[in-house]
């Protein structure tokens, strides 16, 4: 059985675009609502990456803190998140959803587990933030011994001699880190140079799907339309909390930030 | 999980970087591996450079004035009736506390990488302004990140670090305090890893970060150790080591050197903050058996709910109030090598009092907890028992606290 995420990236090849990426954080701003947002989008977005709050993010910027914080305390819960996946996954069973968070949370729940309950609610694919290579070589086995991809990270610092081990021991698709940053912060460095290190990638193995991620907004998305995808959190998580400081629905707001950022790629 | 003799406990970890098998590594941002590397290189290479040493020792003496003072408390000792209290008063140190040791070792480290820039976390305070006095010192330029409920608790030492020249950087996340302050540093040191060097304010964060702190630490129990050869002659038979553990530098440190011997010779009692008494939150989580959990880079005890969220802590004294603890005590605590109970804040201060109503000695709070448990297990203990308690910092950062709890007379 081939993984979702796998067709989602020939699907926009073949409409020569890369990718979209969205990140929203389960349980932001409540679990009903991060549902609801998840249902808007998806037919905008080509792969939905929802995040699990942790309290004690140590790579997260500002806007993906808040919308985490306020998840967490609005009570969402490892197994609402289960839960939210597989209620999106009735209403839209093709859309690939990639889970990204901190180790601990799986360490807690248990490798096993975790993943048991990843396959039972349609989880495509895993990001842990915190977890890098090689000491995720064990828990990457395990992913794909059950079909779900373990999504590798490279950022501007991963070494050239490192950055080969990594892709070869790398599921389809990869991560890479746009610059030095948290996520949400500015693009510091230019799309010329984001991409010239994007080449380097997929010069290694041109077979992986490779995304760039941090610092990709409506503005900046357009110049690095030629990676084979792009994830956009944080301005989605900033767009949920200036929706609700101006009293405004975070459903439509959010889905038309996603619209907008979908005309720029096409 | 054994512990080997002979071997400096900061170097008994893996290759991956992990004490007994589980303690430790490094769970980091991908980001953090290529610097990290960069820096384990630096350090293990310096660490037996006989220049370096001597450089550090230079430092150590002439600037932060070694020896600290190793002294009996008579009065305490007649008052409480039983072992001989001593005290290792490492608050002489240049600034106030240990800290220095870790935050001089840091920024000689990162003058050898060539940064111009030295982050830090700090809690109590302690570690930022020892950072900021050494980086004044070495020519660096300092950011220290600062919980916000730290900053209004601890004003004395926040006032310190701006003198010296340092950026003080306050944090609002989560719980507003240590915790909160070593997420946001780690997070500029991820967004600046390249120009700028970090300092990890306790023997915690990932594996090298632990390491570094434990070897400058260590400079207290070296001196302990010849001192009290020169006291009794020999390593006393009846030793007993007491120490707070908030990240677990101050105790770390004064441990290291009595490490291959007999516990029933020298026997190390880490004493962690078990918060108000009618509070559920403390900082001990040795002490109430808290779950293993990764926090700042690191496997380690650490206090969470069962989905994994860290939990907030509560201590009055801002250098305990920290929710996990060193991998390096995860592994003294599992090979049984020390052991480790908690005082609550209404425990330290009445520590507190006793002190300094016997003794010329101002603990600040956070030894203020290991003296309540030294004081309390003396009475029990024969004559010939040397207990030393490790008078790690001053309490003028407390005075605050002291007077709105204790009244001005104890300030
Ligand atoms: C005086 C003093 N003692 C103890 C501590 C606790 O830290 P550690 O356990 O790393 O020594 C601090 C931390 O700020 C401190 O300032």
């Amino acid at each position: 059985m081939s993984n979702p995420i796998s067709h989602a990236f020939k699907k926009a090849k073949s409409e020569n675009r890369p990718a979209l990426l969205t990140y929203t954080v389960a349980g932001d701003s409540t679990k009903k609502q991060s549902l609801e947002i998840l249902k808007s989008i998806s037919k905008k977005v080509d792969i939905l990456e929802i995040g699990v709050p942790h309290n004690t993010p140590v790579a997260d910027g500002s806007q993906i803190q808040t919308s985490s914080y306020r998840a967490i305390k609005n009570g969402v819960k490892i197994n609402d998140i289960f839960k939210i996946v597989k209620d999106f996954k009735k209403f839209d069973k093709n859309k690939p959803v990639i889970l990204m968070g901190y180790y601990n949370m799986i360490f807690q729940y248990g490798e096993n587990e975790f993943l048991r309950k990843c396959k039972i609610s349609g989880v495509n694919g895993l990001i842990v933030v915190d977890l890098p290579w090689p000491e995720n070589k064990k828990f990457a086995s395990k992913c794909k011994n059950r079909s779900i991809f373990f999504i590798q990270l490279l950022s501007p610092t991963t070494t050239k001699n490192r950055l080969k081990k990594i892709i070869k021991d790398s599921h389809e698709m990869i991560y890479f880190i746009s610059m030095l940053s948290t996520t949400g912060g500015k693009l510091k460095v230019s799309s010329k140079e984001i991409l010239s290190n994007y080449d380097k990638i997929k010069k290694v193995n041109s077979k992986k799907n490779v995304v760039i991620g941090f610092g990709i907004t409506e503005k900046t998305i357009k110049s690095l339309k030629k990676a084979d995808g792009l994830v956009v959190g944080s301005a989605i998580c900033r767009e949920i909390t200036n929706s609700i400081k101006k009293r405004q629905n975070p459903v439509t707001n959010v889905y038309n930030v996603v619209n907008r950022l979908k005309k720029k790629i096409k | 999980m054994k512990l080997k003799k002979r071997i400096p406990v900061i170097d008994q970890g893996d290759k991956q970087g992990f004490w007994g098998g589980k303690f430790g590594g490094n769970f980091v941002p991908e980001t953090l591996k290529k610097p990290i590397e960069d820096l384990e290189i630096l350090f293990n290479k310096l660490k037996k450079d006989k220049k370096f040493i001597n450089e550090r020792d230079k430092y150590f003496k002439n600037w932060v004035g070694s020896p600290t003072r190793f002294i009996k408390l008579e009065n305490l000792t007649k008052h409480v009736g039983g072992a001989q209290i001593w005290s290792k008063v490492v608050s002489d140190a240049n600034g106030g506390a240990h800290k220095i040791y870790n935050a001089t070792v840091h920024c000689l480290l990162a003058k050898r990488s060539g940064k111009k820039v030295i982050c830090g976390d700090t809690g109590a305070g302690y570690a930022g302004k020892m950072l900021s006095m050494a980086a004044k010192k070495f020519g660096l330029k300092c950011k220290i990140f600062m919980g916000a409920k730290d900053i209004r608790r601890q004003q004395p030492n926040v006032r310190a670090m701006k003198k010296n020249g340092a950026e003080v950087i306050p944090v609002y996340s989560g719980s507003q305090t240590l915790v909160d302050a070593v997420s946001e540093c780690m997070r500029y040191w991820v967004a600046n890893c390249d120009k700028v060097a970090m300092c990890v304010g306790s023997t915690v964060g990932p594996a090298v970060f632990v390491r570094i702190c434990g070897w400058s630490t260590s400079q207290i129990s070296r001196e302990l150790k010849t001192q009290l050869v020169d006291e009794f002659g020999s390593v006393p038979k009846k030793l007993k080591l007491y120490n707070c553990v908030g990240g677990g530098s101050s105790s770390f440190g004064f441990w290291n050197e009595f490490m291959d011997y007999d516990k029933k010779q020298c026997e190390f009692i880490g004493v962690e903050a078990g918060g108000p008494t009618k509070s559920k939150k403390h900082a001990a989580p040795l002490t109430y058996g808290s779950k293993i959990g990764i926090l700042h880079g690191a496997a380690q005890y650490v206090n969470q709910n069962t989905d994994g969220q860290i939990e907030e802590t509560e201590s009055i004294s801002a250098g305990l109030d920290y929710p996990g603890i060193s991998p390096l005590h995860c592994f003294l605590k599992d090979t049984k090598r020390a052991r480790y109970t908690a005082a609550s804040d209404e425990e330290a201060l009445n520590a507190y009092k006793l002190v300094t109503k016997f003794e010329k000695l101002r603990p600040s709070l956070e030894p203020s907890h290991a003296f309540s448990v030294a004081i309390a297990e003396s009475k029990r203990f024969s004559k010939d028992t040397i207990v030393v308690v490790n008078s790690c910092g001053d309490a003028y950062k407390d005075r605050g606290i002291i007077e709105k709890r204790l009244g001005k007379k104890y300030v």
